[in-house]
């Protein structure tokens, strides 16, 4: 923008200087011949010209200066003034001024445009003495109607003149910009218009009545008719709001509002009242007034009405603001609810009492809706955060040269607080990669038979416990070969290692890796991919890559509803329980010794005809003791696919209040937290992610 | 299919002020340095719109109106005029030759948008 604006001023520059000179050349032919009105008007113009577009590319000192000089040609073009030679002495000293003006800085010009009244002074003397209009400053338009008023609705009558296309206006338009402004309820009378064969169809026969609500008050109504306001007629009444303050009131009745307006008489409505049949009928049938009228005032009615429920609505849908610390408190005791509650219902079933029983289940129903009503308070549409992307994207855009259209969608999908505002980074980032290798330039783009302008499009939804955010481009794609040989040449994987296209895709999450042919300022030194991976699983979200070369990539990220509160599978290795979180757990199945005996000590087994590695979570924790004859295995599903966990018993659904495990255990990558259970013992809860990795690490290792 | 507005002014930083305006909001501009070259241009695109300023050589911007209202292809085509705010005359003549709508000059890009898209749509 800042460029626009300076190739704006050099070429003001340019064409006033071609200006000064045809002004120049015009004032010594006006000194030849003092009566050549074709030659004032050329002066005359081209001081108009250097003011208008003066004004408009910002030199307001060399404006307002020719301003007055205009003022005293336009008297001398009106034959109210004739020209002599102080004049035209006079016009091109100021002419020299204004070229002066042009060629030094801002600040100077000012000082210039100051000294500068001498001429103007002396230009003003020339006038003869008459009432001199006063010097309007340059206005703009009207002044903007910014100032927010309270809602008031209005009538608004509206009968353009029928030759009202010949001047280029839309009707249709107008109501148009008045919808903007609020809710509008548009009724169009149709009795002028003439049969079909006296009609014109180059006339306009039509008035419209409308009602609206708005905010703008009568004045920003009166804009939207600004330019019509002379050909057409034009009444805006503002309407009271009967009962808006008093509930109870019913709304106006036909009647009243007939009168009102004018269009029947009371007595006329009195007669009609004693039949029997609706009034607006009767009236229409008894041909006191038009049956659209009717339909009008019935349409304002029912405008009021509702407009008058929106607004009781809005005052019940009333909020408050609260700190977010008092929302955190409330959440952490409502975590401990949750586990007293827990105990309470252990406590009821182990001494078996009845009615302590049902006591507990209530409790257990009250807590249950306590958490979740608690948790919706913390969340927030991550529609916010999608909107602070426009800007990125289209500062990156300039930056890079290229042209991207940012689309979002979902944003209403409601999130965990601290999930968007931790989000926000990971973002960012994913968001920076799309546009600076994603997007093709422009050139590139068109080269392959696709639109100039990329697209980038940002959605959010709901899938289960988790919302699924994605991020979708329609650039180059991930050239998976180039990925592939990157990491074979960085050591990630050995050079005859087998990879699916997602288990390619994944490696662009190696610490360090990147592609690009070249660093640019806004990505390609290779951080932030595994940045971006790390914050998510701090989430306890995930990420998944999906991309065709040339069409486009695909970057889902799968974020947890809540961080305070999540349902785990609770399980048992001998008497130590931990939890894993059930949006990771698939199924579970039986471990028998024969299983074990027939896959020969490899850790797999087969489920429905696959085969699933599973880890033995008593001999990654060691814990002693002896197997039970049939074991557990929970089936989980994390980025790198399924993996069995071996458990000895598993317990069932458990309501896990997350606390954090103290700094000893910091470094435990494996575990994500602990819990309380209903008995007072401490569950671990384990994040399966991170245990797969570090097994496989540990494997690696060996080999 | 984006519309095509026709920006005539004699003033070329007018002109370009106005074109790079309306192209940042999608429209196609057709440039034209006063009302003759206007109606040469015109004479094979097909035009949504017309800005015009009002003092030119050659060919003024009230004749320009007058000659596009003729015109049976152009008669109902929106017609904003750039006046300033000396010309309150110039403006009620422009109005009666049938422009739609005008733009006091100086006008800032908002303005010159809103007006767009006021009587383009």
């Amino acid at each position: 923008m800042e460029f626009q604006i300076e190739s704006q001023r050099e070429i003001y520059r340019a064409e006033a200087c071609e200006l000064l000179s045809e002004l120049e050349t015009s004032l010594l032919a006006l000194e030849e011949d003092p009566c050549d009105t074709e030659v004032i008007g050329r002066v005359f113009r081209a001081l108009h010209t250097i003011k208008g577009s003066g004004a408009m590319a910002g030199f307001d000192d060399i404006a307002s200066f020719t301003h007055d000089i205009e003022n005293v040609f336009d008297l001398l073009r009106n034959n109210e003034l004739c020209v002599t030679k102080t004049l035209v002495d006079l016009t091109l000293q100021a002419g020299d001024r204004i070229r002066s003006m042009l060629d030094v800085a801002e600040g100077e010009a000012a000082a210039l445009a100051a000294s500068a009244t001498d001429i103007t002074n002396a230009l003003k003397q020339l006038i003869p003495t008459r009432e001199e209009p006063a010097a309007k400053p340059p206005q703009t338009q009207r002044p903007e109607p910014e100032q927010q008023q309270e809602q008031k609705t209005f009538r608004i009558y509206f009968r353009p003149n029928p030759e009202i296309f010949s001047r280029g206006a839309n009707p249709l338009l107008l109501f148009d910009e008045l919808r903007q402004m609020g809710k509008c309820t548009v009724i169009a009378h149709t009795e002028a218009v003439p049969d079909l064969e006296e009609l014109d169809p180059e006339e306009c026969h039509f008035s419209w009545d409308v009602i609206l609500t708005t905010n703008r008050g009568e004045n920003g109504i009166r804009d939207v008719f600004i330019f019509v306001e002379d050909d057409c007629e034009l009444e805006i009444k503002a309407l009271d709001m009967p009962g808006l303050d008093e509930n109870g009131i019913p709304p106006k009745r036909l009647g009243e509002i007939l009168i009102e307006r004018g269009l029947v008489s009371y007595e006329d409505l009195q007669k009609a009242l004693g039949s029997q049949t609706r009034l607006g009928e009767l009236l229409v049938a008894r041909g006191v007034i038009e049956a659209s009228m009717i339909e009008s005032s019935l349409a304002e009615q029912e405008h009021l009405q509702a407009v008058r429920s929106k607004h009781l609505k809005e005052e019940q849908a009333s909020s408050i603001r609260v700190r977010a610390e008092k929302l955190d408190t409330l959440v952490n005791l409502v975590g401990e609810m949750v586990t007293v509650q827990a105990r309470l219902s252990q406590t009821a079933a182990s001494i078996d009492h009845p009615e302590l029983m049902s006591i507990a289940e209530e409790v257990e129903h009250l807590t249950a809706e306590l958490r979740d009503n608690t948790l919706s308070i913390r969340m927030l549409p991550i529609g916010t955060t999608f909107t602070k992307f426009n800007r990125l994207v289209r500062d990156l855009s300039g930056e890079l040269g290229k042209e991207i259209l940012l689309t979002t969608d979902g944003g209403e999908t409601e999130l965990d607080k601290t999930v968007i505002e931790r989000l926000n980074d990971p973002l960012v980032h994913l968001i920076r990669n799309c546009i600076d290798h994603g997007i093709e330039a422009p050139q590139t783009r068109e080269a392959a038979g696709k639109p100039r302008q990329g697209t980038v499009r940002l959605s959010a939804m709901h899938s289960g416990a988790s919302v699924l955010i994605r991020i979708t481009d329609d650039g180059a794609g991930l050239a998976s070969e180039a990925i592939r040989s990157k990491a074979i040449e960085r050591g990630l994987i050995s050079a005859d290692a087998e990879l699916s296209e997602k288990e390619i895709f994944s490696l662009i999450f190696a610490p360090g890796f990147s592609t690009a042919a070249k660093i640019t300022s806004v990505s390609g030194r290779g951080v932030g991919m595994d940045v971006v991976k790390r914050s998510l699983d701090a989430l306890r979200g995930s990420i998944d890559v999906s991309s065709r070369q040339g069409v486009g990539t695909t970057i889902t990220l799968k974020l947890p509803l809540t961080l305070a509160i999540v349902d785990g599978l609770l399980v048992q290795v001998r008497d130590g329980r931990f939890v894993l979180p059930l949006s990771t757990v698939e199924e579970c199945v039986e471990l028998t010794r024969e299983d074990v005996a027939r896959a020969h000590g490899r850790h797999i087994t087969r489920v429905r005809g696959e085969i699933v590695p599973y880890i033995r979570l008593r001999e990654r924790f060691a814990i002693n003791g002896e197997r039970p004859e049939v074991e557990q295995i929970v089936i989980t599903e994390s980025a790198g696919g399924k993996v069995g966990l071996v458990v000895d018993k598993v317990i069932g659904e458990h309501q896990t209040v997350i606390k954090n495990i103290g700094k000893v255990f910091q470094n435990v990558d494996e575990l994500s937290g602990a819990t309380i259970l209903g008995d007072g013992t401490v569950a671990l809860i384990i994040d399966v992610h991170k245990l797969v990795q570090s097994v496989e690490m540990d494997q690696a290792s060996i080999h | 299919m984006s519309k095509t507005i026709m920006t005539v002014d004699d003033s070329a930083s007018v002109r370009q002020m106005v074109t790079f305006t309306l192209a940042q909001a999608g429209y196609q501009v057709v440039e034209a340095k006063d009302g003759k070259d206007a109606l040469s241009k015109l004479s094979g695109a097909s035009v949504s719109m017309v800005l015009t300023d009002l003092n030119m050589p050659n060919m003024d911007g009230i004749q320009l109106i007058r000659c596009l209202r003729a015109n049976p292809s152009c008669k109902f085509i929106p017609i904003v005029m750039l006046t300033t705010e000396s010309q309150a005359d110039k403006k009620q003549e422009g109005k009666t030759a049938g422009a739609t709508g005008w733009i006091v000059k100086p006008f800032k890009p908002d303005q010159l948008l809103a007006v767009v898209k006021k009587v383009l749509g």
